[in-house]
């Protein structure tokens, strides 16, 4: 084996691949040639680095520089300053790295984007090249699973994972080592490992990252996890939308078999155990874990009734385990480090870290993982860098769909399963939408709802007729046409679906409306009795005018305005035709001046 | 709201051939449907009643068991796709953003609706889910082309570059 002086590490993750990442590798390998550095320094294509506002990412070894918005322009400039000459390029590196006066640079730990996180499912994602198995065994891969089948009893296994208090990363939080014991507990000669990598909540890129940036984590635990409940079969169940990741799995799990860590006889014991990949086809309800058997099984993926639960009856009516592929991250390290170590982590009910998917409007858009009891305020604040544009927070969203909005007066609440249901969210798989004053919040219920409306499967009936009447009474209000009776008939029509839903997606799916409608009131009562729309959102409720004051007759807004709605003599102020007005808006964006708001 | 296909089915005998070894490859295993519909997807770029006929004859499954399937999941197709597939991303992170103006600039542009394909076959429009590229919202797709980071004014040049 041949020692490079040098790593370039390249983020293959999907964020940056779509902002130019993918050019990047061939460009620095024929660089490098050029240079003549091709034995000296070795470009590796890795996993999801974190900060996806930045990308594509570089980073170069052993200095640890972090260069960002790499171009492919760019990279000729740091091949021959900083690997041939040793300069590091600091007007492509990550600005809050660079320290003033010095040559040298921070290292990525301290900075505040990275400083409180603690990065465990995500430990190996920007680190090694996921599509190298040999690269995962350096960093203990597959070790966990040969202590468990080696050196561990299956119980001794369960036992482990129940004591360390994992809890599923899915969204529900249900113990991850009770429902494996359940699972253990049903007799049958066939029972199933499932991965549910089906994330469709919007906004919500955890798994993905770990699936490209780690793809043997997941297979690692799912075997591990097979032993544990005597199973000798498991798939994977994963978005079709996510092509990168379905390639680096199928790559991971041919070289696991290559290797002799999945297959037959693993390790030389009599435990065999064999991973098939299933593709989802678009449907938000398969993330149910019923509706995601179900669509294994080949049919509609429509939810069943629970009980039996699948560690009962689950997959082609055999007891069936279906586990997040975040908490899958967890298993491995879990079963190396000890249950004790991993308790010590996190909160009295919460155990060990949660990865969130930073989105919004936020400066440090990206992906973090974070201890169980990190307040909202540090995600947003220290971690996320903020709110761009000197603009003010007005919530965050968390649990997708399901989820609900938490206001700025929330801020301090530690982030945890059980905090986050009693101020009426959830910690969901792990999106965190972060939205401003611009943003309205009935408009954001509407939106949800116009979500799982659409991708509700019909089945029942309070799901399929409920979620469309509270859409409808939601436009009506956003149309200006509401009412403050329609405010409590949102309430009332809220809780019955809670209640008579008959999966996970129908019981949560009124959370948007409940938490905006507890912590946001006033703006829904700005919309039915003042008819104002105060974020400026609904177009039916706001109306565009010209401040005289700040207006300099420059006749660029009567220029640009599609429907000549505007008009006025040069050097004096112009006037907006409200009758004509489309409000397009187009006219607020060409002023130079603001001399145009929104009312 | 899947509109009836006007295209009138052009399958060659290369794609039903590659169809039957596809299906003969997954007959008699257990859910065996959708990834014969994904394949079936890829070899026809969508799947009309004719290609659903003959999945249905395959794999001796009752046709109005393939057609529940194909309906019920969104990435299955009952009408053909454009040479250029638009997808505007209407996830969260991209809708805060303002991935609505977007997708009403295009649609003003190319007079189109959302899963509407126009008359010379050249561009088809989708409103997708989150295609996970939160980094760069707002985010439309052509193709395998990904545009991020961009306003309702930046929408009229990517498009030209297509339309030439």
């Amino acid at each position: 084996m041949s020692l490079y002086r040098a790593h370039v590490l390249i983020c293959g993750g999907t964020g940056c691949t779509s902002s130019g990442g993918a050019k990047l590798i061939d460009e620095f390998e024929a660089q490098l040639k050029d240079a003549g550095l091709e034995n000296e320094v070795k470009v590796v294509k890795t996993g999801c680095f974190g900060l996806c506002a930045l990308g594509p990412v570089v980073v170069v070894y052993p200095e640890g520089a972090f260069y960002s918005r790499v171009q492919k322009e760019d990279v000729k400039e740091i091949v021959t300053e900083h690997l041939l000459k040793g300069r590091i390029v600091k007007r492509l590196v990550y600005d809050e790295t660079l320290e003033e006066g010095k040559d040298t640079i921070k290292s990525l730990n301290e900075v505040d984007f990275y400083k409180k996180q603690m990065r465990i499912a995500l430990r190996n994602c920007g680190v090694i090249n996921p599509e190298n198995v040999e690269e995962y065994i350096a960093f203990d891969g597959y070790k966990a699973l040969a202590t468990a089948i080696t050196e561990m009893t299956p119980q001794e296994v369960i036992e482990t994972i129940k004591a360390s208090g994992l809890r599923g990363r899915g969204g529900g939080g249900f113990p991850t080592g009770l429902k494996w014991e359940f699972a253990s507990k049903s007799v049958n000669e066939q029972k199933y490992v499932c991965c549910n990598a089906d994330e469709g909540d919007p906004g919500a890129f955890m798994d993905r990252s770990i699936l490209e940036g780690d793809p043997h984590s997941v297979l690692e635990a799912m075997a591990i996890a097979g032993y544990a409940i005597g199973a000798n079969q498991g798939y994977i169940y994963i978005r079709a939308e996510y092509p990168i990741a379905v390639q680096r799995l199928q790559i991971a799990i041919d070289q696991a078999k290559e290797y002799g860590l999945l297959g037959e006889n693993i390790f030389g014991t009599d435990f065999s155990f064999d991973i098939g990949l299933r593709l989802g086809a678009g449907a938000f309800v398969c993330g149910e874990e019923t509706a995601l058997m179900t669509s294994i099984e080949g049919h509609r993926g429509e939810p069943r009734p629970r009980p039996p639960f699948p560690a009962v009856k689950g997959l082609w009516g055999k007891p069936t385990i279906l586990n997040n592929v975040e908490t899958y991250a967890n298993i491995p390290v879990i079963i190396n480090n000890g249950a004790e170590w991993f308790t010590k982590i996190g909160t009295e009910k919460s155990k060990g870290t949660k990865v969130f998917a930073l989105g919004g409007k936020i400066n440090n858009t990206g992906l973090v993982e974070i201890p169980m009891g990190t307040t909202l305020r540090e995600i947003v604040e220290e971690i996320g860098g903020g709110v761009p544009n000197g603009k003010a927070f007005k919530a965050a969203q968390t649990g997708g769909p399901s989820g609900g909005c938490i206001p700025a007066s929330l801020m301090d609440t530690p982030i945890d399963y059980d905090s986050l249901i009693s101020i009426g969210s959830m910690m969901g798989s792990g999106g965190l939408i972060v939205m401003d004053e611009d943003n309205c919040m009935v408009d954001i219920a509407k939106f949800f709802l116009e979500f799982t409306v659409d991708e509700s499967c019909g089945k029942c009936t309070p799901c399929r007729i409920g979620t469309k009447r509270l859409l409808e009474i939601l436009e009506k209000i956003t149309k200006g046409n509401g009412t403050l009776e329609d405010l409590d008939r949102l309430e009332l029509l809220c809780n019955s679906i809670k209640s008579a839903s008959l999966c996970g997606l129908g019981q949560t799916a009124p959370n948007p409306v409940l938490s905006t409608l507890r912590y946001f009131r006033d703006e829904y009562v700005a919309h039915v009795v003042d008819k104002k729309c105060p974020a400026g959102v609904c177009k039916d409720l706001t109306s565009y005018f010209i401040v005289e004051d700040k207006c300099k007759g420059c006749s660029a807004c009567a220029r640009k305005c599609p429907v000549g709605a505007i008009s006025g003599e040069i050097k004096s102020p112009f006037t907006i035709d409200q009758s004509k007005c489309i409000k397009c808006g187009a006219c607020v964006a060409t002023c130079k001046f603001n001399a145009i708001i929104k009312k | 709201m899947a509109k009836e296909a006007v295209i009138p089915f052009k399958g060659t005998a290369q794609q039903e051939e590659q169809l039957k070894s596809v299906i003969a490859q997954h007959k008699g295993q257990e859910g065996a449907l959708i990834p014969v519909l994904h394949q079936a997807q890829e070899i026809y770029g969508y799947l009309p009643i004719e290609v659903q006929t003959m999945i249905a004859d395959g794999l001796e499954v009752p046709l109005a068991e393939v057609y529940g399937v194909v309906t019920f999941y969104t990435q299955f197709s009952l009408n053909p796709k454009g040479e250029y597939k638009i997808g505007v991303c209407l996830g969260t992170a991209c809708y805060v953003k303002g991935s609505g103006d977007i997708l009403e600039k295009i649609k003003e542009i190319l007079n189109l609706e959302v899963d509407g394909c126009t008359p010379d076959g050249k561009f088809s429009l989708e409103a997708t889910r989150c295609i996970g590229a939160c980094g760069l919202a707002p985010v439309f797709t052509i193709n395998e082309d990904v545009y991020g980071r961009i306003t309702a004014d930046d929408v009229p040049g990517i498009l030209a570059k297509y339309q030439g």
